[in-house]
């Protein structure tokens, strides 16, 4: 099926079906009656700054029983201020100034303060995003889940032990009756969710509210706890708001979806609806804007800006600016909520009756320009030269005890890696959290010095060169990193940041020669020439990334280590950094390590991939074979994990357990205990690399 | 020349300390993310009352460390002979403050001395009654006029305070409009302290206002001049701990290893000392050497003055272990921050590190350090000076008053103005020091995160 545009739907123009809503109290975007049975009905809610500043401005939606419905958007669209207005636990200097939103026949915004103490937790509980964050590090987990289970159930000591034990079996947890007594640092970080999901549970809820519930987990983990919140909800009955930017968890998860844009919910549908044929242009464009295979040679169509910030935005379209359907309307009138015959809500003037819709504005975005080719078919053919060798890379840190510090084991992080990118390609590195990627980027920038193992770059070995000579040789790697709020200096300008590498490195003579060489780098990387005497905090992420960017490119290196790059920033925003990186490749002839966790990221841009288990290669090949023939059980079971917008069956390959520790990796194949396939032989002996394709290995005794 | 200037050291570090706060403002003030902070502490009004409070202590400090020394009337052959006494600005501005002593205690506002003394009257007839003083309320023909004199001296005073307070609001008013800066607390306080000071100026004039002390010097003089010393001890002392401290926790936060472990050592074992011990070990071998070497120094002033600069030395080398402390683990969470490794990626050299991207990103953590022990040093001197290990006797400051007046808390009546005076006016500067140092903090926290962007 086609991710954006079904054919059943393409010729059904929505003229044809709108209808005004007259009525602006309706609870919209739904065939719903008043009576119907909404668990949570929400009207018109609108949370302010005490300046006025309106942060979530007129939202209405309904939750019926059972149902899930996800609020989507990009990261300050007022999603999560939604959910905190909604259990009035707003921070300070921010205000519920209008709307009402009903749970369970109750009217939140009327009860005392008393009263809501008991709808939270009780009738409604919430999850966060960080479970690292939102367990107390001194309490055991029982005695968290206690607390709920004392304040909303009544229950204590013995009953409210073993209930205990109930919740946490019933989220998953083995061995609940002992681990009832452990304390939150015990258990890993998809453990950690899932009792924040028992605590939440605790209280018989009726709805939980979900607030990123696994935006900071692992795929393969992120798939478990989804598939437990699936289940909850199957068991129990509750429903679900849950929030989230990611498309792939709304097109598992969700039966409605209310998409959320600077502060409103702009579009509104059922989610076979919206995945069929998103209607507002902000939609449409957040699904253009998705890396996958099926791009790979053409640039995505990336949303050009960055969400608004609230209040800047008085009059017209909040998303006008950066819509490429806009007209002169969109500016000056702010769209109505429409509701179309089909039940779907839609804030966009493209679906008023005010008979000034033209067919040609309908147009569907024309797909942009395909990139010229890079000669993608026979590359594999035609020898390139080698940018960058790694053998037998090893990267062991000690671990310490005792008074006397004795080494008593070894953390073997990085253990034996070898790989090797040509001039102009792109090496994705694929793996979870904790597997060593980034530790492997570091190495190879000699940031970390490795145990064991060469580094050769462009020919000359880079292990154990003294600082002097190392200094010589760094121009030709840089690395890009993955959190561009950290990776700039805040008390330098730009101009300062970028000359930083160059000073080091003697590039450019004389301070005018940079200065112009900083000039051509800002247009380079698209940012204005004017950017230069600017401060990084005045910078929107993607900006920011685009100034990191510029700083490597500043010492013209010819292989950047690009360490999650995208992953703190938003789709929208993904894109155009994507499309940089591409069109910079093939201008400068670059060429890339990317270090990512997301999938869908490497199947548009890299090469080859290598895909890493704890501080191991276990297969390798290029972008096509891994991604389409994966051999390993595990590149297997992370692809199956990946939540995906088409929605399409496949067979899901469920892992147990966590990431094992590197200090203490299991016998064996390191992956054979959450492995399917797993036999004896497995835990006894690591796999030899096999050869499956002429470029296609893999580590495991079964492929 | 009747007078030729008198540089002492502490005078000197105080005038290296005025450069080198006015180079920071004239540098913070270029730069727009630097100025932000600031803009946020001017926008509190708390901060903006207690800073003209501070100002003014800092410019009783500042006329009280222009030195001189007065030519004396008689020539040592044509050759001009200079008073070996060091003098102030401040001195010859109240100079009748400083100069009309009583002959022992009188109480505030008092026209007789403390105590019942035999006087003979011009018949011969000695009777034991108490003394008029030689200067306090002299002017007064009978003593029952004095409530009435005191009432219409303070009020003509106010008067004049506030007129001379209008003026000078009305002149500051636009300047401080147009830098929106809080306009009513800031006239409220110039008003309240222009009449304050007027009154206490006029009455000054014929009174004691606070008193005379033992030997009859008055005790608003005594105070006055502590401020210098008060304010010498809170700053100059930064200037030993500022390096010690930066140098020593930002090198040991970013080169971890034994560089770590062994600033570590020493400054662990530096504040395992009680510090009053080292402190005063310190002293008393110091006060041996001047002792023995009286052939250094040509004024008594001199040598009291030496011996305060080296109270500020050994204060600094006992305190920069909290701030050292601070600085290296702030040092320990930035080295691991993206940019630092991206400079590092470049080969960017380590010390080009520390003063490019450490240094000025602990900034907020030394200005907020710095202003806080402001006060705590200020406290400090007065306890050292009380134990007897602090300024040298002569010195006039907040401690050794306290420390003469302990003496005299125990008699009957008591003598409750030396210690009160000192006690007001500590109070009023280390609260408004912390008041200022609470703004500063709240300004430069980070967890305290604005959103707003410098326009």
């Amino acid at each position: 099926m086609n991710r954006t545009l079904s054919p059943n739907f393409s010729d059904e123009t929505p003229s044809h079906s709108t209808r005004l809503a007259k009525n602006a109290s309706l609870v919209a975007g739904y065939p719903l009656k008043e009576e119907e049975d909404l668990l949570l009905s929400v009207k018109g809610l609108i949370t302010q700054l005490r300046n006025g500043t309106r942060i979530v401005d007129d939202i209405s939606f309904g939750i019926r029983a059972g149902e899930t419905f996800a609020l989507l958007g990009e990261s300050g669209c007022g999603k999560s201020m939604t959910a905190l207005s909604l259990l009035r636990l707003l921070p300070d200097g921010v205000v519920h100034a209008g709307g009402t939103a009903q749970l369970n026949g109750v009217e939140l915004f009327g009860l005392r303060e008393r009263g809501m103490r008991d709808v939270r937790g009780g009738t409604a509980a919430m999850i966060f995003q960080e479970p690292a964050l939102s367990l107390n590090p001194v309490l055991t987990v029982g005695q968290q889940i206690a607390e709920a289970l004392a304040l909303h159930q009544n229950l204590r000591g013995a009953a409210a032990r073993q209930r205990c034990a109930e919740l946490l079996a019933q989220v998953g947890i083995p061995d609940a009756a002992r681990r009832v007594t452990e304390y939150p640092f015990q258990f890993s970080g998809g453990m950690k969710q899932r009792v924040m999901i028992a605590m939440a549970l605790a209280g018989q809820p009726k709805l939980l509210i979900a607030d990123e519930p696994t935006t900071a987990l692992d795929v393969t983990i992120q798939a478990q706890v989804l598939q437990l919140l699936r289940d909850t909800q199957d068991a129990t009955g509750m429903s679900l708001l849950l929030i989230t930017h990611d498309l792939g968890v709304v097109a598992e998860m969700a039966h409605r979806v209310g998409v959320m844009y600077a502060g409103q919910i702009i579009e509104q549908a059922s989610r076979t609806q919206l995945f069929a044929k998103p209607l507002h242009p902000y939609t449409q464009q957040l699904f253009a804007a998705l890396p996958d295979a099926a791009r790979r040679n053409q640039p995505l169509a990336a949303i050009p800006g960055s969400v608004p910030p609230p209040g800047s935005i008085a009059r017209g379209c909040r998303f006008a600016p950066r819509c490429d359907k806009a007209w002169e309307l969109c500016n000056e009138q702010t769209p109505e909520w429409t509701i179309l015959n089909d039940g779907r809500g839609v804030r966009c003037h493209l679906y008023q009756d005010r008979g000034s819709r033209i067919e040609d504005r309908e147009k569907t975005p024309s797909p942009p320009a395909p990139l010229p080719q890079a000669g993608e078919g026979n590359s594999i053919l035609t020898p390139r030269s080698l940018i960058l060798q790694v053998s037998d890379l090893q990267v062991h840190f000690p671990i310490r005890k005792g008074i006397l510090q004795r080494v008593t084991g070894q953390v073997k992080a990085v253990n034996g890696i070898s790989l090797e990118i040509p001039q102009g390609r792109t090496l994705a590195l694929v793996g979870e959290s904790g597997c060593g990627k980034t530790t492997l980027g570091k190495a190879l920038l000699q940031l970390i010095p490795p145990t064991a193992g060469s580094v050769q770059l462009a020919g000359r070995e880079l292990t154990g060169l003294a600082a002097r000579e190392l200094r010589t040789r760094r121009a030709a790697m840089q690395m890009v990193f993955q959190d561009p709020y950290a990776s700039l200096n805040p008390k330098m300008r730009v101009a300062e940041i970028l000359e930083e590498g160059m000073a080091a490195l003697n590039i450019g003579s004389g301070s005018a020669t940079r200065q112009t060489l900083i000039d051509t780098l800002l247009d380079q990387v698209g940012l204005a020439r004017s950017a230069k005497w600017r401060y990084p905090h005045e910078f929107s992420g993607g900006q920011r990334q685009r100034i990191a960017i510029a700083r490597a490119l500043a010492v013209s290196p010819q292989l950047l280590i690009c360490d999650e790059p995208t992953s703190a920033l938003d789709v929208s925003v993904q894109a155009q950094i994507l499309n940089l990186l591409r069109s910079l490749q093939q201008e400068l002839n670059l060429s890339y390590l990317f270090i990512t966790h997301n999938l869908a990221v490497v199947e548009y841009i890299a090469h080859e991939v290598c895909v890493m288990y704890l501080g191991r290669i276990v297969e390798r090949g290029t972008a096509e074979e891994v991604l389409r023939t994966p051999k390993h059980p595990y590149t297997q079971a992370l692809l199956s994990a990946m939540p995906r917008i088409d929605g399409s069956a496949r067979e899901r390959i469920k892992l147990a357990g966590d990431l094992p520790s590197p200090a203490n990796p299991p016998p064996g194949c390191h992956f054979a205990p959450r492995c399917a396939h797993a036999s004896a032989r497995c835990r006894e002996a690591y796999p030899e690399e096999r050869n499956v394709a002429a470029t296609h290995t893999v580590r495991c005794h079964h492929a | 020349m009747s007078f030729t200037p008198v540089i002492l050291w502490s005078d000197a570090l105080v005038f290296l300390l005025l450069a080198v706060g006015v180079a920071a403002a004239w540098y913070i003030r270029r730069h727009e993310h630097l100025l932000l902070p600031w803009r946020r502490v001017a926008q509190s009004a708390a901060a903006m009352v207690s800073l003209l409070v501070l100002s003014l202590f800092l410019l009783v400090g500042l006329l009280d460390t222009l030195h001189y020394r007065a030519a004396l009337p008689e020539k040592n052959g044509g050759e001009t002979v200079y008073s070996p006494e060091v003098l102030s600005v401040l001195d010859k501005l109240v100079e009748p403050l400083r100069t009309h002593t009583e002959k022992t205690y009188s109480a505030p506002l008092a026209v007789t001395l403390y105590a019942k003394e035999s006087l003979s009257d011009a018949q011969g007839n000695v009777l034991r009654d108490y003394p008029r003083l030689r200067y306090g309320g002299a002017h007064l023909a009978d003593e029952s006029q004095l409530a009435s004199d005191i009432l219409k001296r303070a009020l003509l005073g106010a008067l004049g305070g506030l007129l001379a307070g209008l003026l000078l609001a009305l002149g500051g008013k636009r300047w401080l409009a147009q830098r929106r800066l809080p306009l009513r607390p800031l006239l409220i306080a110039t008003l309240a302290i222009a009449a304050l000071a007027g009154a206490t100026a006029y009455l000054a004039a014929a009174y004691h206002v606070l008193g005379t002390d033992k030997v009859g010097q008055d005790v608003l003089y005594l105070s006055l001049k502590s401020i210098r010393t008060g304010l010498i001890i809170g700053t100059v002392t930064t200037l030993v701990t500022l390096p010690l401290a930066l140098l020593l926790g930002i090198a040991a936060g970013y080169f971890r290893g034994w560089v770590d472990d062994a600033i570590q050592y020493v400054y662990t074992v530096l504040s395992s000392i009680p510090s009053v011990l080292l402190i005063a070990a310190a002293v008393l071998m110091m006060q041996v050497t001047i002792e023995t070497h009286p052939q250094w120094f040509d004024t008594s002033a001199s040598r009291a003055d030496l011996r305060l600069v080296f109270l500020c030395l050994i204060l600094g080398m006992t305190s920069w272990t909290g701030l050292c402390r601070l600085l290296r683990g702030e040092t320990l969470k930035l080295r691991e921050l993206e940019y630092i490794q991206a400079a590092q990626s470049f080969g960017v050299s380590s010390l080009r590190i520390l003063t490019r991207h450490i240094v000025p990103n602990v900034m907020h953590i030394i200005l907020i350090s710095l202003v806080m022990d402001f006060s705590a040093l200020v406290l400090a001197e007065a306890v050292l000076s009380y134990v007897g290990v602090g300024v040298d006797p002569s010195m006039i400051s907040f401690g050794t008053m306290i420390n003469a007046a302990r003496l005299e808390m125990g008699r009957e009546p008591m003598v409750w103005w030396a210690l009160a005076a000192a006690f007001g006016f500590m109070l009023v500067l280390v609260l408004a020091a912390n008041l200022f140092a609470d703004a500063v903090r709240d300004a430069f926290d980070p967890r305290l995160n604005r959103t707003e962007v410098a326009a």
